[in-house]
């Protein structure tokens, strides 16, 4: 017990001292959509509470930000829309036209192109969020959920969770060129930052797919066992790479716990206890911590990246579902 | 809930959707009261739909997979029994006429939008008549290469049909019954069951009402056959589970029309006196699998109890109103499709067919031989918005789910219950298990 009250102590003096001569390189703030409430938690990244609870549409879910941090784009499942809030007033800017049911969302690199998982649908929207229209539709498997990008743009990965695949999508033609087969109900997919590895979780085959995207062959397959877990319980959903690459995050959902993989061995070198349910996770800035969003136990949990132990969990709205952190 | 019937020739294939807008359940209910029954067969007719499943339907933008030259196609067989059953007492559950079909079309529709990256087509004919010729129309296709049969048939013609194809490269997938007995001592090794057996159901219920404590069980049953099997299946559960069967009563009724003007005034006085001086008990255990009294139970009870079995709190592998683990999408898809809410006969057809589809893509292959094969091997499972994989048991050929424990309008729980504890699958503490099983034909 005594080693995260030190570290609490600690963070407050440094939030303090942080405050005082603001900004930081520690400033940021985390956003957890919570989808049964219908709000936006406002996470301070140096208090690491919620210090604002913000009404949104409905059923929000993934998130992300514009590349210059002023835009929160939120897919609100139930409005069929995704809606645009300015990170600072937190007033709707405008809504993009989404297609049914948009679940996760990515955007590209070069800030202006939004790729959007229509689960309904069967389709992938994409949209330009500055114009506000839709530039074209890229028909998937069933239930489209997970969205990648290689880091160069170049390739968008969907995930279709009845399909069982990991459809590559050229970002130039919008086409797919390539579907890999994955375990049952493929979740997200993520790239690592030098685009040599893509991760895609399935959750209810209960593995990690590592796949070469220059060739589309699986690497590897990632497996886990919790000793007093039932397997049917291990149920990866939301993954993250470290910066380095060298550590992969998975959120192991009913299992109540993340995995932390080696990205060479594919072996799990441990798993950190969270809240219940935890499905997404965004990094802060530097690596160093991890916010997860834990559905059934309506918090957040954050991980030191570096020692691998969860110091806090943060109460938010209810069934948090997404969340971004954004430097600002 | 369009509850058209219509009278079906032997062997003869009608398949209707109501391609119109999809209204408000409620408003749907509301027509039916009022519009007279010629109106919605007119309505039904105006669509006729070929026996191949359409294919999936794609939203705007979406392009349905063109059926290429080297494109393998897998074709998959649905037969339905007809039976001359008395009505459920419920107009809310009399069955459409495409119960079942409907699921199997949307499992087509599914494998279909997975096909088209695999270069696979699936397709699926519907027979629909006596059981005799539906055998001689399944042996036909059997013959011209068709290998897998979804089969909604009594539990007698089920094991008709299997003896037919016996060592032909057939599987047949039961969907139409619940039956212990086809998947124990009757057992067929061509038969894989989807439905949830009576001791499934029986246990599903159970395991929430000892949770909840409520351990003393009044049990009523019908005179059906099957009725009796559901009590066995129930009393099954309470020894299993520590529950009591504290008094027992057989509900005699003469069934007659399904509905008359008025009736209520009789039943209103008839129930209470039924079950008037039971013993102290917490819950009234229900065993009516036709529906056709369990529903005067719930309120008409001499002592203020809750009511389950088949009536009031029910167990079954699908609930139309089911949203959990991605359910809703899967609903919509269905009820685009359809034009109604999806039933646990819907659900049951669209994961057998499902199961043929993740076979083939899983395996890229067509053939019979190696999809049986890797069906009934223990790598084999399939994701069915259950929240967990499903897979089958090696020993009868079982599919292994949780099971929805609900009242008519919602989801009350699943089950498994938390703390019913099984040394390899929790899903197994539902149902006759291993050590219990009396099937053979899958182990010799």
């Amino acid at each position: 017990m005594s080693r995260p009250r030190n570290f609490l102590t600690a963070a407050l003096l440094t939030g303090a001292a942080f405050a005082l001569c603001a900004p930081s390189a520690h400033a940021f703030t985390a956003y957890v959509t919570n989808e049964k409430d219908n709000t936006l938690s406002v996470i301070d990244g140096e208090k690491l509470e919620v210090v604002k609870t913000i009404k949104i549409g409905q059923r929000p879910r993934g998130i992300v930000t514009s590349k210059d941090g002023k835009w929160l784009i939120i897919c609100t499942s139930d409005d069929n829309i995704v809606q645009v809030y300015d990170s600072t007033t937190f007033e709707l800017v405008k809504t993009l036209p989404s297609g049914p049911d948009p679940e996760l969302l990515i955007l590209h690199p070069d800030g202006q192109t939004l790729y959007i998982a229509n689960e309904d649908d069967n389709l992938v929207t994409i949209v330009d969020i500055v114009k506000g229209t839709v530039v074209s539709n890229v028909p998937v498997g069933v239930e489209p959920e997970g969205m990648g990008l290689s880091p160069d743009g170049k390739t968008l990965v969907n995930t279709s969770e009845t399909t069982n695949m990991a459809h590559f999508i050229d970002t130039t033609t919008h086409k797919t060129f390539d579907n890999v087969l994955v375990d049952s109900r493929p979740r997200v997919a993520m790239f690592n930052k030098t685009g040599t590895q893509l991760w895609v979780s399935s959750e209810i085959g209960g593995t990690a797919t590592v796949i070469n995207p220059a060739d589309r062959k699986i690497i590897g397959k990632v497996t886990f066992e919790i000793q007093g877990v039932a397997k049917e319980a291990i149920q990866p959903v939301g993954i993250r790479i470290t910066n380095d690459g060298k550590k992969a995050f998975i959120a192991l959902g009913p299992a109540n716990r993340v995995a932390v993989v080696d990205t060479t061995t594919l072996k799990v070198e441990k798993y950190i206890l969270v809240g219940q349910r935890v499905w997404q996770m965004y990094f802060s800035p530097d690596d160093k911590y991890l916010f997860t969003t834990n559905g059934a136990s309506n918090d957040v949990t954050v991980i030191d990246v570096t020692n691998l132990k969860a110091i806090k969990s943060i109460k938010t709205g209810r069934y948090p579902w997404g969340v971004v952190v954004s430097p600002n | 809930m369009l509850t058209m019937r219509r009278d079906r020739h032997a062997a003869g294939v009608q398949h209707d959707i109501v391609r119109r807008r999809l209204f408000p359940l409620t408003v749907i209910l509301a027509a039916l009261f009022a519009l007279p029954a010629s109106v919605f067969s007119a309505i039904a007719q105006e669509n006729e739909v070929p026996s191949a499943a359409k294919p999936s339907e794609p939203a705007k933008g979406a392009v349905a997979a063109p059926v290429s030259k080297d494109t393998m196609t897998i074709p998959v067989l649905l037969l339905k029994e007809t039976r001359t059953k008395n009505q459920p007492i419920s107009l809310l559950d009399l069955a459409p006429a495409d119960d079942g079909i409907a699921g199997a079309k949307l499992a087509i529709a599914d494998n279909n939008t997975t096909g088209q990256f695999v270069k696979q087509n699936f397709t699926l004919d519907v027979k629909e008549g006596a059981i005799d010729d539906l055998i001689k129309g399944a042996e036909a296709k059997v013959a011209e290469g068709v290998g897998f049969i979804v089969a909604d048939l009594e539990p007698a013609s089920l094991l008709k049909l299997a003896d037919a194809l016996k060592g032909k490269d057939a599987l047949v997938i039961n969907v139409g019954s619940a039956d212990d007995s086809v998947r124990e001592e009757n057992c067929r090794a061509n038969i894989i069951h989807i439905p949830p057996t009576r001791t499934m159901q029986a246990d599903a219920l159970g395991q929430y009402l000892v949770w909840k404590k409520w351990t003393n069980w009044f049990l009523v049953s019908g005179p059906q056959p099957e009725d009796k099997l559901f009590a066995d299946a129930i009393k099954r559960t309470a020894k299993r589970f520590g529950a009591k069967i504290v008094d027992e009563r057989e509900f005699k009724y003469e069934p007659g029309s399904r509905r008359s003007d008025g009736g209520f005034e009789q039943i209103q006085q008839q129930i209470p006196t039924f079950t008037q001086g039971a013993k102290e008990h917490d819950i009234v255990m229900v065993a009516d699998e036709g529906q056709l009294f369990g529903d005067y139970i719930p309120y008409r009870t001499w002592s203020p109890r809750p009511v389950a079995g088949t009536a009031g709190l029910v167990a079954s592998s699908w609930h139309p109103a089911l949203e959990l683990w991605g359910g809703t999408q899967f609903q919509n898809r269905f009820r685009r499709l359809n034009n109604r809410i999806m039933r646990s006969l819907d659900y049951d057809a669209w994961l057998a067919v499902r199961i043929v589809g993740e076979a083939a893509t899983r395996k890229q292959t067509g053939s019979f031989k190696d999809l049986n094969a890797f069906i009934h091997s223990p790598e084999f499972e399939v994701a069915a918005f259950k929240g967990v994989k499903t897979t089958l048991r090696a020993w009868n050929g079982q599919l292994r789910q949780p099971l929805v424990v609900s009242t008519p309008k919602l989801l009350v729980s699943i089950s498994p219950q938390q703390g019913f504890l099984h040394p390899t699958s929790e899903l197994d503490t539902l149902g006759l298990d291993k050590p219990e099983t009396k099937c053979k034909a899958y182990t010799q």
